[in-house]
This record gives structure tokens, sequence and C-alpha cells, in this order.
């Protein structure tokens, strides 16, 4: 076992594969970019294909071979499924796959696994069942948890190398010009998809809005495309749009956000030009409306608000309350409209979005996020992927790379959920260092990070109950009583990658 | 000085969540509720719930009021667990003479001598819901020693009324008025009815404007959400406040000279005028004005 810098217990095999936590930017070097193999197009040949089947016989699909996918239909995405299925069919089997996320929607990769067929997994989160299933012990080998800006950097620097990228395409020309904005599934963004299409040696775009050539505008370009198939569907509307939240009724999601609120706005950080995050969910939606009537009421406008695109930045945009969106994902239908109509309205990969390895992320240049936690402890740690008994049900998402980059970052979260504690003495798993974590806003009050004394002095005329990270633990404690101590085995079913590619914690088997 | 009672949110007594999270929202009162809120087959699982609550959350910074069920439908029960669970005010529905605030008045007596609980410990609050108990609300006011206030509970009362709720209210002025006196006459706090339109916040505002230009203490409340803008309505003005601070001060400065009777900016100040500075002042410290 090592103990890496946060004093979390790495198992030597693998602290001595990826190296462990040391710090924030402790492993930021240069390093040499991947590299692809290209297998040109010459003038007359097609690109399009009958099937999936078709498309997998002509990658030269092999056992052990790394498949990607992205996740930008959420739950409504039917492509990896479809093509797990057909792989599974011919036998194919050994395989790693490196989806940017994984939803309910995949429970079938569960039968794969047992299968034989998909043997390692890196992702940003797993969700309900195939979280639980990998949590009781199903794969030989650790699933690996990156972040958004992880993944890309392990893309670039040849970590994941992608030998087959299946990219669900909302629209595709026979060429494979492909944007998220036309077709049946729109999604907006391409965000995730796009580093696939960079680095991947080879890309099969799927499709069921086959458009004249050229399609535009170009998100995923023709040359980066090898085949392109036509399928029913790709993705259900209502299943992509699963990111879409009505503004809240909820009075505790409301105060949480009021509180938020009033700590950016009562920051050095609110005045002409600054940017934020809002990211989706209840409560960060209703911090975006606080906001606006804040920036209205004190006449001040946001340069760019980036994400994470909901329709309430777009309303505020469109208000002229933001002058720009800068978009890696959408998170709603109204925002991936926005993006096709809307020439102030930017699509960025997620290497230009949070990579640590890039030339410089936009994040680097954001002031304020508001980020969500299943857990966040007395260090300020944050758990974005573990339950309170240990089973992997989350997503690490832009969590640890966005609260390491911006300026104020800022963590929302109720300090009880039911009867579970939200606030706790040590998170189950760490995603995000504390050192990254500079002011928890909860219902009873915000606790600021005392190693940011320049934002203690700042706040100090807020009108918002200030206590310590250790009297909110208290108070929740005084609610739900000490939680019992989780009983692990002794498989490690998880490993979480901090942003740089170094482990900051594991998840082990329950 | 009487506390104040701007606010009063019902919170229903089978919710565990909503009992936990009572305290969070601003209001001056909380009020429990084992009546209407509550099906009849959870009226013991609210009862022991509430008690629970009584007994594990930190309710200090707020006035804790139980509504209970009627003696012969399990208010006795309701009353014996809220006394030991340490309750602020029991509230008793649909009062309709002085014999039913004395009849609980009794029950509270009993538990409290049981359990060694210091008598009178426990207050008590009655709503009033019909042409009989707005007839009877000056003899219900004075009934008991107990008594803190008397609410108006306006859907029953329209009913009785044969009428129904508008928008100006005019259905309810005899009974907003005559309570009020009651309550005025025996020195209690009167307590207007709930606006059950949630998401009308023109028509709250609206309706607490009238109120509050009435006497009211304050009204009762149905969802978080209604108390800022109740609380707002309430809060002085920065001119009504300073002219408050000038009374005070004018008042201290009297005192130390040894003179009965001041005045202030040329005006005479006497004690109505001590007693309505310092409601605007609490009223401003509740609002977290800036108040020295």
């Amino acid at each position: 076992m090592v103990e890496n810098k946060l004093k979390r217990e790495i198992p030597a095999k693998y602290a001595e594969q990826y190296g462990v936590y040391d710090g924030e930017f402790a492993h930021i070097d240069s390093y040499q970019a991947a590299t692809k193999t290209i297998k040109p197009i010459k003038p007359n040949d097609s690109k399009l294909l009958g099937s999936i089947h078709e498309a997998i016989v002509k990658t030269g699909l092999k056992d052990g071979m790394t498949i990607s996918f992205h996740h930008h239909f959420r739950e409504g995405d039917f492509v990896m499924n479809m093509v797990l299925d057909e792989i599974a069919k011919m036998g194919i089997k050994n395989l790693s796959i490196a989806p940017s996320s994984i939803a309910n929607v995949h429970a079938p990769l569960i039968d794969h696994i047992k299968n034989g067929v998909v043997t390692n997994i890196t992702s940003s989160g797993l969700r309900d069942k195939v979280g639980a299933a990998i949590s009781s012990g199903i794969m030989a080998n650790p699933v690996v948890i990156r972040s958004h800006g992880g993944r890309a950097r392990a893309i670039a620097s040849g970590d994941i190398h992608i030998d087959v990228a299946f990219l669900g395409a909302p629209s595709s020309d026979e060429y494979g010009n492909i944007n998220g904005t036309k077709g049946k599934a729109t999604c907006g963004s391409l965000g995730y998809a796009m580093v696939d299409a960079k680095y991947a040696d080879q890309v099969v775009a799927i499709t069921d809005s086959l458009m004249p050539y050229p399609n535009t505008p170009i998100s995923i370009p023709q040359t980066d495309v090898d085949y392109v198939v036509q399928v029913d569907a790709i993705g259900d509307p209502d299943g992509i749009a699963k990111g879409a939240t009505r503004f809240t009724k909820n009075p505790k999601e409301l105060l949480i956000a009021e509180y938020a609120a009033k700590v950016i706005t009562a920051s050095s950080y609110f005045k002409n030009g600054f940017s934020f995050q809002t990211g989706s969910g209840g409560a960060a939606l209703a911090v975006s409306r606080f906001l606006r009537q804040t920036m209205i009421d004190e006449d001040v406008k946001a340069s760019f608000a980036l994400g994470g695109i909901t329709n309430a930045m777009v309303e505020m945009q469109k208000e002229g309350l933001v002058d720009k969106l800068i978009d890696v994902q959408d998170f709603d239908h109204p925002s991936a409209i926005s993006l096709a109509e809307n020439a102030d309205h930017y699509e960025i990969d997620a290497n230009m979005y949070a990579s640590p390895l890039s030339k410089g992320a936009v994040i680097n240049q954001l002031d304020i996020a508001i980020l969500s936690a299943l857990e966040v402890d007395t260090d300020f740690n944050v758990n974005v992927i573990t339950g309170s008994d240990g089973v992997l049900r989350g997503a690490s998402g832009g969590h640890s790379d966005t609260s390491a980059a911006c300026k104020l970052s800022m963590v929302i979260a109720p300090v009880v959920r039911g009867r579970i504690p939200t606030i706790v003495d040590a998170v189950t798993t760490v995603v995000t260092p504390g050192s990254s974590v500079d002011v928890v806003v909860t219902e009873l009050g915000i606790a600021i990070n005392p190693a940011r004394q320049d934002l203690v002095d700042m706040f100090k005329g807020l009108k918002v109950p200030q206590l310590t990270i250790d009297e909110l633990k208290d108070k929740a404690y005084a609610i739900t009583g000490v939680p019992e101590k989780i009983e692990y085995g002794d498989q490690t079913v998880a490993l979480i990658e901090y942003r740089d590619g170094s482990l900051i914690d594991v998840v082990k088997n329950v | 000085m009487e506390r104040l009672r701007r606010t009063m949110m019902f919170v229903p007594g089978a919710n565990p969540a909503m009992l936990r999270d009572a305290i969070l929202y601003g209001a001056d009162s909380v009020m429990f509720d084992l009546e209407d809120a509550v099906s009849l087959k959870e009226k013991d699982t609210a009862r022991v719930l509430v008690y629970s609550a009584l007994k594990t959350f930190d309710y200090s910074s707020v006035e804790t009021v139980v509504r209970v069920n009627a003696l012969d439908a399990g208010g006795k029960q309701d009353i014996e667990a809220m006394v030991l669970g340490g309750i602020n005010v029991i509230r008793l529905p649909k009062t309709e003479t002085a014999q039913d605030i004395i009849d609980v008045d009794a029950v509270i007596t009993a538990v409290e001598a049981k359990y060694d609980i210091p008598a009178g410990t426990t207050h008590m609050m009655a709503a009033i819901e019909s042409a009989e108990g707005v007839l009877n609300a000056r003899e219900i006011a004075k009934a008991s020693d107990r008594m803190i206030g008397i609410a108006l509970g306006a859907e029953d009362y329209v009913t009785s009324q044969k009428t129904r709720r508008y928008p100006d209210g005019a259905e309810l002025s005899f009974a907003r008025n005559y309570i009020l006196h009651s309550a005025r006459a025996a020195g209690i706090a009167a307590i207007d009815t709930v606006y059950s339109d949630v998401d009308n916040e023109e028509g709250l505002r609206h309706e607490t404007e009238l109120i509050k230009q009435l006497g009211f203490d304050g009204k009762s409340v149905i969802n978080p959400r209604q108390i800022p803008v109740i609380n707002g309505i309430y809060a002085p003005t920065i001119k009504e406040v300073q002219k408050a601070q000038e009374v005070m001060a004018g008042i201290r400065e009297a005192e130390a000279k040894g003179s009965g009777v001041i005045a202030v900016n040329g005006q005479m100040v006497d004690k109505p005028i001590v007693e309505r500075a310092e409601r605007v002042l609490a009223l401003a410290k509740a609002t977290n004005m800036e108040v020295d």
C-alpha cells in the first residue's frame, strides 16, 4: 500500500502503474502528444456502410482492442448498447471500452462484462445498476474513473489509445461531417466526442439523419472519420434532455441557491466581465435565477458562461447579461438549438474545456464554478462517485477540473439527504481534493475553506450564516448520528484518477 | 417586549423531512399539524414523530406551536405527548366557546402536574373558524392565562357564512376586526388566516398589506416561499427605524436627567409612541436591518 498526499491508501501495483496524487499541479509536465494511424481515403472510396456489423468488420476490430463512445445522449443513448450487442454476437472478446460516461440505460453492459466481451472500462461515471454490479466485483480489472479533463488528457497523451471510436452522430453526411445540432437526436455540442475523433485510429459515425454533402456546421470533420453507418435511431430525445431541470420550487434548494448567489455577488469576482459555470440540477439552476436578478439590479454583465449549458444560461445570453456561451455539452434541447443559431454560443472540445495538459483550458479563465457533491468532508474533500454505502453511483465529471482551475469554487449541497449526512468526517471516496474547494454552501449556511483567508475576509459582512465545516458536520451528525463504517472486501473495483492521471483514491468491492 | 409572530408556518406532523427542515426558512413560529394535514390512519405516527422531533432537533430559534385534534378525537393524547416534548404553544382548532379553552387548559394542567412541569409553562392559542367562534372571540381570548393569541381560520369560516374567499377580503372584514379587537382587549396576539394560493405572490402581498394595516401580528403560512414576502411587508422603512431610534434615544436621555415627560423633534413622546418605537425596532432587527 502507498499512501497519497490525502492519506488515501493505494495498492502498490496501481501506485506504481499510475503514480499517486501529490498535489493539484504536481504532475503537470511537458509530454509527447499521442499519434494515430490513418488509413487514407482515395477519391472514389465510399465511407457509407450498410450496418454496424459491416463497420465492425471493416475496422478489423479484434480481441483486446479499445473502443470508445460519447455520452452526449445521456439516458437516451442507443449507440453503445447497439454496438456492444453486435460485437458480442460476432464473438469478439476482451475489449476495453472508454465511453466518456455511462448511464442507467447502459445496464446491458453488465452481461457483456460477465460474458467476457468487455474486460476493461474507463469512464467518468457509473450509474445505478452498472455501478452496483461493478461494486459487487464482477470485473477482474478495476474501472478507471477519469474526470472530463482527465479523460481528454489521457487520450491526448496516449494513456487511452482508442482503436475504434463509435460516435453517435445526430447528423452526418456520407463523408463524415458531423454536428449535434441537426437531425432527430440533437444533443447540441459534441465536445466529448470531438476528442475521440481527433485521436482515435478509426472513427465510425453512426447516424439516423444522413444529410446532403457538405453537412455544416462541422463539429467533427470528414478528415477524422473513416466510416458512416445509417441506422433507424441513435437516441431518444426525451432521454437526451434528461439533464433538463425545471426551475425548482423546493424551498430548501431555493434557500441553498439564494445563499450561493449571495456569496457570488458579494465576492470581488462579481464585476463586469466575470465568468461562471453552474452545471445542472435544481439548486444550480436556481442559482442562475438569483444571480440573474442581481446582475440586472447592479448592472453587471458576464463575459462568458461555461458548461454544461442549460436553457437558463441561454436566456441570460439572449438578455444580454452574458456575452458568450462556451459549450462542451448541452443539458437540454433549447441550448442545443441555441448552439446552432447563435454565433456567440461556441462549441469546444473536452481538451479545450478542461484538460490539465493542454496549452491552457477554458476553466483556467473561469472565475466562479458552482458544483454539487454527494459528500464533503471536514478537509473539504469532495465525493461525487460513491454513495455513503460505498457503491459506485455517480460521476467524476468536470468536478476536480473546474474546482482546481477556477478562482472561486463553490460546492452546494444539503447538510443531510434523507437520513444520510452529506457533510462527514471523511468522504467515502475522494474525487476532488479539499485544496480545490473554496466555499461549501448548505441550507444552514456556508463554510469557507480556512486555506482561503482572503475569502474569510471578503465575506465578513455577508448576510449568510457562516459556520466552520466541523460545525456543519456536527449539525449533520446531530440529525443522523455518526455513520457506521462501510465493510469493504479486498478487491479493488475502481481506480479514481485525479485529472493529472495520478491516483487520488480507489474503491473496494462491497 | 412580546415576541414577533409575523409568520406561523404549518408543518405536516407526519412528514419527518419537513419537521427537520422547519427551522430553516425564517418563520417566527412553526406550527406542527396533527389535525387536518394528517390522515386518520397516521394520527399516532404524527404524534410520535412530532414528539421525537421536539426531543431531537434544536427548535430554540423559533416558537413551537402544535395544532392538536379535538379532545374527543385524540386531542388528549396529543396534548400529553406535546407538553412532555416541551412544546411552547398548544393550538386548539375550531374553537367555539370559552369552555373549549377551559377544557384544554384542564388537560394541560393535569399533564404538567403529572410530569412535574412548572404549571403554566405551556401556552395556548385558539383558532376561530365559525360564526359562533367569532362572536365568542372576546371570551375565548380571556378564557385562560395560558392564552397568547387567537387566529382566524378562514376556509371553514367562509363556508359557515355561505360565501367563499374573494380577492378583496370583504367577506372576512367583520371576523378579522372582531378577532383583532378581542385579542387586543385581552392583550394577546392576533394571527390572520393562511393565503392558500401559493403561486400568487401578488395576492399574498395584497392581503398581507391589508392585515398589517388592520393591526394583525402576522399570518399563518403554508409554504416557506411565503415567508420572505410577509416579512418584507412587515419590515419597517429606514425612516421609521430612524424615528424609532430617536424616540428611544430621547427616552434614555430623559431617564438620565430624571425627567418624566420628553419631547423628540418638538413632539411630545408618550407611552404609545414608545411602544410603537419598540415594535419597529424589533421588526427591523428581525428583518436583518442594521439597528444599533
